[in-house]
């Protein structure tokens, strides 16, 4: 049995009278991807929030390969190795992909120049280059702003940016939910490349076909809680949402 | 909303890099675009005037007129960037000028001693007023249209609270020799200066991560934030940025005048607004160049010049630099609707107007 990478235990985060988490558990391996899928509401996004700093719990515990860890700033998840791709992918339009693949953490020239604030572009070039070919390069130009790209290739460079800077875990926060076939086939072949690069990735998604398609193992939140886990190769759509509507009764750590 | 474009599954990457960079170094289309207006005008006025207009100290002159609006300029590029705007910079150039001509009056002397300390003086108080703008505007959160105004108003105040309304003229004969006299590799001083002002911020707004930030809030601020760029500090030092070039220009105008003025810089701000916009710096944030600007800026100037040469009534340069101005911004909208709609738009004009290549 290996040890989960990022591990949490009866979170619970109430806004006035609504919880929002209810003593939610939640534990990903190293190099798995895990789907989190449940109706509106059933605080989804605000697991990926109290797991990625962006959140301040009521209470819980969340470790981080088996270590307990206190996640209060996203730049602190960021350093243990986490990164998330936001459902508004969070880009800046007006910049190329390369720019917004390091922005916030442009590569200094060496020297007196770096310190005058000076980039290293043409490094940062190649390296974007390159973890956009390991995507499958839809990507084309390096050089084009990012708002005049499509949905797909947006979405690329979200997530190459984020595996670029996270050599852990990546959240997904429905990374499908506006994109075309096309491109959501290559989004869906970046998560195994991701996946085969030995990161973790933790996939939210309303889309049962997709989740069932990379998924390693299906969790399903409800009312905020973790209702039931799936191993995904032995599940169906009916099944998970039995779960998620409630239809289907079972609590805990099911099979 | 997503264009689903012919299968995107090969591996193909932009090979044409080097090519580009150089123009996109330049600035982006709009300012490109531009500038081919102002060379249509410049021709015009050429074959019009013909030697009058071509000469030397035509162009001397009118780099003159563009000098120090140039600085102002530099500051203004920055803040539209970031989707803001600085009404104050007439006032703060008047606030800072009024500053140093009293701290050089009560200095004395005419030498470059006393000069430089109303230079520091000018540049404290441009500085002073452009942190005030951009703490209001980054933690105080009040939009920069409002915060600017009311400082433009309150800095123009007390300078004529300082002088009693009346213009300052004890400015040292080193700062107007300076200007009348002195010429740098045959460009006239103050315009050096200012074009020496421009290229430090063109490298600074596209070579540097101060200007990539730049970019980034302008163009998408809560990314530019999740991504740890520190937001509110940054923007603070955009209008300290604009403050401080303000007071600098402050000191240009002091030497080219040889007294302060505080009646005349009133449309200062709407000016070089105007010229920063007409230059392709999106007051959407996000988008602009220097290049841009500098464009702008010899627009309204060569008009001028040229009206004056060619016996039109110079008033019908703010006709032309309204009407400029109007379809310059349609433009930029028309671009970025189009960007909007996804890059497979086939129109060729909007392809063309668009930067992506």
């Amino acid at each position: 049995m290996t040890e989960p990478i990022l591990e949490a235990k009866g979170l619970s985060r109430s806004f006035g009278h609504v919880r929002a988490l209810d003593a939610a558990d939640f534990d990903i391996n190293p190099g798995e991807v895990v789907a989190v899928i449940g109706d509106n509401g059933a605080g989804k996004s605000t697991l990926v929030k109290a797991l990625t700093g962006n959140l301040a719990l009521d209470t819980g515990e969340i470790r981080f390969e088996g270590k307990p860890v206190h996640i209060t700033s996203p730049q602190q998840a960021s350093a243990l190795g986490m990164e998330v791709v936001y459902q508004d992918l969070a880009l800046a339009p007006h910049l190329n992909p390369v720019q917004n693949m390091f922005l916030g953490r442009e590569l200094s020239r060496k020297g007196v120049l770096g310190r005058l604030g000076f980039m290293d572009e043409k490094t940062m070039r190649e390296k974007a280059k390159q973890s956009f070919a390991e995507l499958g390069g839809t990507v084309r130009s390096m050089s084009a702003p990012i708002g005049s790209m499509s949905g797909g290739q947006r979405q690329q460079v979200a997530i190459a940016r984020a595996i670029s800077w996270a050599d852990k875990v990546v959240f997904l926060d429905e990374p499908t939910a506006a994109l075309g076939v096309v491109q959501t086939q290559n989004v869906l072949e970046s998560i195994k490349r991701v996946k085969a690069k030995g990161i973790a990735v933790i996939l939210i998604s309303h889309s049962m076909p997709h989740v069932l398609e990379v998924a390693d193992r299906v969790q399903v939140l409800r009312l905020g809680r973790r209702v039931a886990t799936f191993d995904a190769s032995k599940t169906s759509v009916e099944e998970l949402v039995g779960a998620m509507t409630g239809a289907l009764d079972k609590s805990g750590e099911a099979a | 909303m997503s264009v689903i474009r012919p299968p995107e599954d090969v591996a193909v990457v932009d090979t044409h890099e080097g090519q580009q960079s150089l123009l996109k170094r330049l600035g982006n289309t709009q300012s490109v675009w531009i500038l081919g207006v102002l060379v249509v005008i410049v021709a015009f006025f050429s074959v019009a005037a013909g030697g009058k207009f071509l000469s030397a100290s035509n162009f001397s002159l009118i780099s003159q007129n563009v000098a120090v609006w140039a600085v102002l300029g530099v500051g203004m590029t920055f803040v539209i960037i970031t989707s803001g705007i600085d009404l104050s910079i007439g006032s703060v150039l008047v606030f800072s000028s009024v500053v140093a001509a009293k701290v050089m009056e009560a200095v004395g002397g005419q030498g470059w001693g006393t000069a430089i300390i109303g230079i520091a003086a000018a540049l404290v108080s441009g500085l002073f007023w452009g942190v005030i703008n951009g703490y209001l505007v980054a933690k105080a959160k009040i939009p920069a249209l409002i915060v600017t105004l009311g400082t433009l108003s309150v800095a123009l105040g007390l300078a004529q609270v300082i002088t009693g309304g009346i213009d300052v003229r004890s400015v040292p004969e080193a700062m107007t020799d300076f200007n009348t006299y002195i010429k740098i590799l045959g460009i006239p001083s103050l315009p050096f200066i200012a074009l020496i002002v421009l290229v430090i911020g063109g490298i600074v707004l596209h070579r540097t991560k101060f200007g990539r930030y730049t970019y980034a809030v302008g163009s998408n601020e809560e990314a530019a934030r999740r991504v740890g760029v520190r937001v509110d500090r940054h923007l603070i030092r955009i209008y300290a940025l604009s403050g401080l070039l303000a007071g600098f220009a402050g000191t240009m105008s002091l030497a080219q005048f040889g007294t302060t003025t505080i009646a005349g810089q009133s449309l200062t701000n709407l000016n070089v607004i105007a010229a920063v916009v007409i230059g392709g710096t999106s007051i959407f944030g996000g988008e602009g160049s220097i290049f841009g600007t500098v464009v702008g800026l010899f627009i309204p100037a060569v008009l001028q010049a040229g009206f004056v040469i060619i016996g039109v009534q110079p008033f019908w340069q703010g006709v032309a630099v309204g009407t400029v101005l109007v379809a310059a911004v349609y433009v930029d909208q028309s671009r970025r609707a189009a960007a909007l709609r996804g890059a497979s738009s086939t129109n060729p004009l909007r392809a063309m107007l668009r930067r992506n290549k």
